[in-house]
């Protein structure tokens, strides 16, 4: 009898993986600008929809003002190195550190309230976010304002190393926050806070402390939220309130990403951002009936695969790219 | 002996209604406590009481010596109290093994082989190990059981409380069950069981109590408790006029 915790799928993975991480890394020799950027927003949202599915999939945190963190964590980009005189890379970190400071009182208040009032109330805090940001005039106030051309510049030499860095800034982000998300569910806590998803009172029956793990996942989803705002804004180089807290850039297509990639299982996200830019690709010129479609779509899983494509492929092959489970494996010499 | 245990006039309404009413019991340290009583009496809300799932609306709580009527039903685990639910609890989405490495893992403190090897042991004792790699949620109802007192046992806990584990077994299956707790009992464990199946109750337990109403009716050696009138009268339904 022995106890694994990998499997052949896994490290096919793996392989697989690292060959496809690898081209992506070399993108900026054999990509486009405008294939570029595209990636650049895929792993941006992909990182988005991964943190989305940790607190929403594994803690029951079913927030709809993430775009809070977005935002906030885009006007520290600006505000640390137009006013702190700091790097843009020293100021994306500071972002992710303010990011979680902010976080702590914010969820003292909202964690007081359940199901339904927590969503609302994580998108009554957003809507706060983005009135103070809009009284800020030295930031633009309600119209906003464009990162200063020196600071740009002050990233590296000319336009294409500045795109570069910039694509490898979102990549970096994505694969620390999936690689995060997939070390912690295989964590102890990350063992803890799969428990809670199943079963609240048997979790906290066997010494979980459900109230710290929440909160511990909600402060750190925060702080790499922020931080993933601050990489978004880095793109854009312009920021305003309507733009930084939009409920529906930064929450409602993650949401939709997560929900028919799959909700709680970390392929979910990844599958689900691929599915949404294909249709956002080859939709978006329709206008209206993009959105639609996107509807559609969203309806359809949710009534013929509740558990997301993902969930349809697990369940009908077994399989798991990112192994968090455990696997006994019986000898072959016991009997029955 | 040091008691293990000590309730102190718990007491819990829930509306105009008191499912538990002034209760005080003493479990010494490696004591078997019964407990009986008719559906609907409180046994389950005492379990609730004393593990910290519910707040007593009065009386405290004290384990291992210490005041815990205020602990978290987290802390309380930890401090060792394990228990299972009359109503099976899984994780659904998570496989028979990796319950009870839950259980291992936060209620034990284990980490690595040393869980691992832990769960397998008591996978082997309660006779989940076929189902080892199953998602809990798709077990039988019996197989559930046999679940809560899988993840119990894990939890390494110095008092297991087993509410209504028995019920539904075959008698094969009812005495393994009855020897796999007198082989916990025997490592030291204090236990206190809720059992509907009197006969394999009493073959383990040293002590009965007979809860009704919230109260305790009767406290003593299991065989007399059995004799006495007002149990007669809860389980044979009948009437004694006073
Ligand atoms: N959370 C609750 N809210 C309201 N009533 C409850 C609750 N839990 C138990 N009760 C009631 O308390 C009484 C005792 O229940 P319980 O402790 O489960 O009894 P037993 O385990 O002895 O069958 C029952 O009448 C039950 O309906
Ligand atoms: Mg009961």
């Amino acid at each position: 009898m022995r106890v694994t915790r990998t499997s052949s799928a896994a490290s096919i993975a793996v392989i697989v993986g690292t060959i496809i991480l690898i081209a992506l890394i070399a993108a900026p020799w054999w990509a486009g600008r405008a294939d570029m950027r595209l990636l650049g927003e895929i792993f941006l949202y992909l990182a988005l929809a991964s943190l989305w599915n940790l607190m929403a999939g594994y803690a029951g945190l079913v927030s709809v003002g993430q775009q809070a963190y977005v935002g906030f964590g885009g006007y520290m980009l600006f505000a640390l190195t137009i006013f702190g005189g700091l790097p843009p890379l020293v100021a994306i970190a500071g972002a992710g550190v303010l990011g979680a400071l902010i976080a702590v009182p914010v969820a003292l208040l909202i964690f007081r309230l359940r199901g339904a009032y927590f969503a609302i109330g994580t998108w009554v805090m957003a809507e706060v976010f983005r009135l103070i940001f809009a009284q800020v005039s030295a930031l633009g106030g309600g119209s906003g304002s464009s990162l200063p051309v020196d600071i740009v510049r002050s990233m590296a030499e000319g336009r294409d190393a500045r795109e570069a860095l910039s694509y490898w800034l979102a990549l970096g982000i994505a694969v620390v926050v999936i690689a995060a998300v997939y070390l912690y569910l295989r964590s102890r806590q990350g063992l803890a806070l799969t428990a809670i998803r199943d079963n609240e009172l048997a979790a906290a029956s066997l010494g979980i402390d459900i109230w710290r793990t929440k909160f511990v996942v909600y402060v750190v989803t925060g702080a790499l939220t922020a931080m993933v705002g601050a990489l978004i804004f880095l793109q854009k180089l312009r920021i305003s309130p309507d733009a930084a807290f939009s409920v529906n850039d930064w929450t409602a297509f993650v949401i939709f990403i997560v929900v028919i990639g799959g909700i709680g299982t970390i392929e979910g996200p990844i599958i689900g951002t691929l599915v949404f830019f294909a249709l956002r690709e080859t939709l978006s010129d329709l206008g209206t009936v993009y959105l639609m479609v996107l509807g559609l779509v969203a309806i359809i899983v949710m009534l013929k695969a509740p558990k997301g494509i993902w969930g349809l492929v697990r369940a009908r092959f077994d399989l798991q790219l990112f192994p968090l489970g455990y696997r006994v494996i019986q000898n072959k010499t016991d009997k029955d | 002996m040091p008691s293990i245990l000590q309730l102190n006039g718990l007491t819990k309404s829930f509306g105009a209604v008191t499912v538990a009413d002034d209760l005080s019991c003493d479990l010494e340290q490696g004591e078997a406590l019964g407990i009986i009583g008719p559906n609907g009496a409180g046994k389950t809300t005492m379990f609730n009481l004393i593990t910290g799932t519910l707040a007593p609306n009065a009386g405290s709580i004290r384990f291992q010596g210490q005041d815990v009527t205020s602990l978290s039903a987290a802390r309380r685990c930890r401090a060792g109290m394990a228990r299972s639910f009359q109503v099976p609890q899984p994780f659904s989405g998570m496989t028979v093994f990796e319950n009870a490495m839950i259980a291992a893992t936060q209620a034990a403190g284990l980490s690595g082989r040393a869980a691992e090897t832990l769960c397998l042991d008591v996978l082997e004792q309660t006779e989940l190990m076929n189902k080892a790699n199953t998602l809990a949620g798709g077990l039988t109802l019996l197989n559930r059981k046999r679940l809560e007192l899988t993840r119990a046992l894990c939890a390494k806990p110095k008092l297991l409380m087993l509410d209504e584990i028995a019920g539904g077994l075959t008698e094969n299956e009812c005495v393994s069950l009855v020897r796999t707790i007198k082989e916990i009992h025997a490592s030291g464990v204090s236990i206190i069981w809720i059992e509907h199946v009197v006969h394999a109750l009493i073959s383990v337990v040293d002590r009965l109590i007979v809860i009704d109403f919230g109260r305790k009716i009767a406290d003593g050696e299991p065989k007399a408790i059995m004799k006495s009138a007002e149990v007669q009268e809860i389980y044979l339904g009948i009437a004694i006029d006073d």
